[in-house]
């Protein structure tokens, strides 16, 4: 017997060999590995020098920065402002709180064996809106109240991504199932607000939403600004979720529905407990780009008059006060939200390898 | 419990009859005409070319298809445009398909208490210790907790009787339970359908498999073309075929 004591061949990693093989077979490839190499050198060692090595981290004021290297002192010193935008200082502890439990709701996902992470989850999705609800606008429960034109920077567009994600998901799927309905009634309905949000850009859909929508409203029916723009996103990004979703709905084969129908289960059984969770979790990827899609789109309402992170920074980088600062500002917003649109698509594919349950259609 | 028809004082009713039966797909007319009582207890087989319509007629049985003339009642309920109706029948009728359709993304053991739990109500535990004893009589109880992919299609054909068998059934449709099956594992199941047809189950049964036709059918039907064309006890169908068509079609399929 020897097959107990076979074991699978390891794949050998020998540099040397894989570098003679991958980057110097033939003078063409020579040539190339060289070149790239010279390029790297030369471009990587001036983007070190800017980013940490000249940069200037600490000090109180625009004249410790000496242009040399990147002004990380600019961030430094309005981060607050970029933050929480006009949110009044002895109140952020508000926003905090609402950092915190965002933190403690999802950063646990990741961890495989962290005791009760679903619970935590589903706190983070269903608790965390109420609590927000309340804690951010306040005005109740003795919260002193601050007006959401104060609202900006991380924590508004977090406010508008996570909204937009949240109502989007649940609208997006009745809606692709309202579209595939065998009721004529509900297909129309369905068919004519997807393909009408659809085919309308962002920045219209805000564009109406503040500007056209208060016109047709009644005298003295006076929405915020704020929350008319969530509508608007939230219609807008659920035309999108439900064509994803209908994707999914569709490649499920016709035999899990009739199985279904067989076990008598009826129309909302069936599809909540054995076409959805299916379909869903065969367009995670979908719908996660949709998601980190949208995340990035919430930059449009600058357009509008909102401050969100990036609008906190374009209008920072104009300031006098500090000279040539643009690029900091700009790598910065980038790397906020590289930071949560990483996160979102580590998080899907964590996902989707513990719903991986070993079956190929 | 349901109470016998009015109309047939003293008479043991069928428990399904299908009464002048006529289907339609748009212009194509695949069933025509059909007639059938079925007792309870009684164990049908089904045979008959391919295209005959043999799936579409026990689908229409459970409403998985619609018939547009005539009349089917299965248990005292007839089949029209009602839901309601129409989920009923299906709780009191089961059915195996050809590609088990198993739930891929449920084990085994909440395949089969998906429907008990959410159609019956049946408190999780009970439903649980019932599937169980359901997937030790299709001999697979090891297998509970794995998912349908990780199972061999015999082991998932069982499994798909398993849970048809949960909802405790009246009635158990057959669509070709076998067909899909590679030849050593066609017998494990028809075992199990064998054990079942002998505890008494009501069963309609389409097959193509002649041996277990003889072994447990109380009566084997041939259709063509959209109509039943012959029906007769297995004995008799086999040594005696009145009708021509039967006789080719027998002839073809016991040549090889
Ligand atoms: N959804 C449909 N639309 C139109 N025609 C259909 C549909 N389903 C089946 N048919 C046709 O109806 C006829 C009967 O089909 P059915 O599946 O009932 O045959 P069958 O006897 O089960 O055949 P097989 O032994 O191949 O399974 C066939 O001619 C088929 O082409
Ligand atoms: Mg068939």
């Amino acid at each position: 017997m020897t097959e107990s004591t076979m074991k699978a061949p390891k794949k050998a990693l020998r540099p040397v060999k894989w570098m003679r093989e991958n980057l110097f077979s033939g003078w063409f490839n020579t040539v190339l590995t060289l070149g790239v190499a010279y390029l790297l050198v030369t471009s990587v060692g001036p983007l070190l020098n800017w980013f940490f090595l000249d940069a200037n981290f600490v000090g109180s004021d625009p004249s410790a920065c000496t242009g040399v290297g990147a002004c990380w002192l600019f961030i430094s010193q309005r981060l607050n402002f970029f933050i929480y935008g006009f949110y009044p200082d002895e109140l952020q502890w508000r926003v905090d709180v609402m950092f915190l439990l965002l933190a403690v709701s999802f950063v646990p996902q990741f961890i495989e064996r962290f005791p009760g992470r679903k619970w935590l989850g589903l706190f983070g999705i269903f608790g965390l809106p109420i609590v927000g609800y309340f804690l951010i606008p306040g005005g109740s429960f003795g919260l002193e109240e601050v007006q959401s034109s104060k609202w900006g920077g991380l924590m508004l567009t977090l406010i508008l991504a996570y909204i937009g994600i949240i109502a989007s998901l649940p609208i997006g799927i009745l809606l692709a199932l309202g579209r595939r309905s065998e009721m004529p009634i509900i297909r129309g309905i369905c068919v004519v607000f997807i393909e009408v949000w659809r085919a309308v850009p962002l920045i219209t859909v805000l564009f109406m939403a503040s500007v056209m929508l208060p016109l047709f409203l009644p005298e003295g029916v006076n929405f915020e600004k704020l929350a008319r723009a969530l509508i608007g996103i939230t219609l807008w990004q659920s035309a999108y979720m439900a064509e994803v979703i209908r994707g999914g709905l569709q490649a499920i084969p016709r035999g899990q529905y009739e199985a279904a129908d067989a076990l008598g289960l009826g129309y909302w059984r069936k599809m909540g407990l054995v076409i959805l969770p299916q379909a869903l979790k065969m367009v995670i990827p979908g719908i996660v780009n949709t998601f980190i899609s949208l995340f990035k789109d919430t930059t449009l309402v600058l357009i509008i008059g909102l401050f969100d992170i990036l609008g906190t920074v374009q209008s920072t980088v104009t300031d006098p006060a500090w000279q040539n600062v643009a690029i900091e500002g700009y790598v910065f917003v980038a790397f906020c939200f590289w930071v949560f649109c990483f996160g979102i698509s580590r998080y899907s594919q964590n996902l989707e390898r513990k719903l991986d349950t070993g079956h190929k259609t | 419990m349901q109470t016998p028809p009015k109309d047939q004082p003293g008479k043991k009713p069928g428990i399904i009859r299908v009464e002048g039966m006529h289907k339609w797909y748009g212009d194509f007319h695949v069933l025509k005409d059909l007639n059938l009582t079925v007792d309870q207890g009684e164990r049908i087989v089904i045979c008959g070319p391919s295209g005959s319509g043999k799936s579409t007629f026990i689908r229409c049985i459970n409403r998985l298809e619609e018939h547009q003339q005539g009349k089917i009642i299965v248990d005292g309920i007839e089949l029209t445009d009602d839901v309601r109706h129409i989920d009923t029948v299906r709780r009191e009728v089961g059915m195996v398909f050809q590609h088990f359709n198993l739930f891929p993304h449920l084990t085994v053991l909440e395949n089969c208490c998906l429907s008990p739990i959410w159609v019956r109500k049946t408190p999780r535990k009970e439903a649980e210790a019932s599937a169980m004893e359901y997937l030790e009589r299709v001999k697979i109880p090891d297998q509970a907790n794995k998912f349908p992919g990780q199972l061999s299609g015999g082991q998932q054909q069982r499994v798909a009787i398993a849970r048809a068998l949960c909802m405790k059934p009246k009635i158990m449709l057959f669509d070709e339970p076998t067909s899909a099956l590679d030849p050593e594992m066609i017998k494990e199941v028809l075992d199990v359908m064998i054990e079942l047809a002998g505890s008494g189950m009501t069963m309609l049964c389409v097959t193509h498999e002649m041996g277990f036709a003889k072994t447990v059918a109380d009566r084997v039907i041939f259709m063509d073309g959209g109509e039943i064309v012959e029906q007769a006890p297995p004995h008799e169908f086999f040594t005696n075929p009145q009708e021509a068509r039967t006789q080719k079609f027998l002839q073809q399929i016991l040549a090889h």
